[in-house]
């Protein structure tokens, strides 16, 4: 994977300047573009059934009841704004969403890289990958199973506020575990990672909702899964192509490859 | 290994510091660019961007309705 794209070392800062931005957006966005995807290839094969499902027992549940074309109410009760309509539309927002949300998890792997100490190559990439899964799918999830759309639950801001906490706080752990490589900095971080899960998520006074519960333990296993595949693909993609011109910038560790890789460049 | 930092900054021997500085300055933008793009789609309120959205943030388990 790792490629000699340039002949020559830089000869100037002014050219380093030139690389160094194209670099991080060219990995960050196409790694983040095509993780979003294959991830928009999977879930139809995992979590989108069952929320089509979820929503098929809602609208059996609610349209006796109350007549409402649509019971799919968000925590207003009011479903009155603009959505997508169904079959190719709201794939296409979906896939539009998953892609986003891949660009904006690529732009902090990439970060990361560069941060960290600005190399990386594929291997490495499923590594910080990893532990994107563990910040942003692991930790919230202990605390906030991953909900099937009618699914009953505490009210929205205290869930996003506490999911946004304990991805921050598990970051934050993980950092301290991996990189001090002190003891108390250890401790530190392990206290940190179980800081939110000690707090305790926001949860609802009572259950009540028509979702059979193997429908609602079979989404929260697909999206944990599709998450996983969403971030080993995210971490090797930015990995890969965040490393591939890091070879020409660092000389030392370039060097064995370059007999090898000569003819490509 | 961890220890040999920013390998690129090494390369302009005469200002290996701004670059140093540099590469930090783009990777805090982008970090910022990235978590600016995952609240929009995984926790904006508006309507519209809710419904857009909506499987998309089931999927990856973001706290909905």
């Amino acid at each position: 994977m790792r490629r000699t794209t340039r002949a020559t070392p830089s000869p100037s800062p002014a050219t380093e300047r030139r690389t160094v931005i194209p670099r991080f957006l060219a990995s960050a966005l196409l790694a983040g573009f095509l993780a979003g995807l294959a991830v928009t290839l999977l879930q139809p094969f995992t979590t989108a059934p069952l929320i089509m499902q979820a929503e098929a027992y809602e609208h059996a549940a609610a349209a006796p009841a109350s007549g409402t074309p649509h019971a799919h109410d968000h925590a207003q009760g009011e479903d009155s704004g603009w959505k997508p309509s169904g079959g190719m539309e709201r794939l296409i927002f979906t896939a539009l969403a998953n892609v986003i949300t891949g660009v904006g998890f690529g732009f902090l792997l990439v970060a990361s890289f560069a941060l960290w100490n600005g190399k990386a190559n594929g291997r490495t990439g499923v590594i910080w990958g990893m532990a994107g899964f563990a910040v942003f799918t692991l930790a919230p999830s202990l605390g906030l199973a991953p909900e099937l759309p009618t699914t009953q639950a505490a009210g929205l801001m205290a869930r996003q506020t506490w999911w946004i906490l304990t991805a921050a706080a598990t970051a934050a752990g993980l950092w301290l575990l991996v990189f001090p490589r002190k003891p108390l900095a250890a401790a530190a971080g392990i206290a940190a990672i179980a800081l939110p899960h000690i707090i305790g998520a926001p949860h609802p006074h009572g259950f009540s909702t028509q979702i059979p519960p193997e429908l609602a333990a079979q989404f929260a296993a697909a999206s944990i899964v599709t998450s996983a595949v969403f971030w080993a693909c995210l971490g090797w993609l930015a990995g890969a192509l965040y490393g591939r011109d890091s070879a020409a910038e660092s000389r030392s560790s370039g060097a064995p490859d370059r007999p090898r890789y000569r003819a490509a460049s | 290994m961890s220890d040999k930092r920013y390998p690129a900054a090494t390369i302009a021997a005469d200002a290996p510091a701004n670059a140093l500085i540099q590469q930090r300055a783009i990777a805090v933008l982008g970090a910022l660019f990235g978590l600016f793009l995952i609240f929009g789609v995984g926790f904006a309120h508006p309507e519209a961007i809710h419904n857009a959205a909506h499987d998309s943030r089931h999927a990856f388990a973001f706290p909905c309705h």
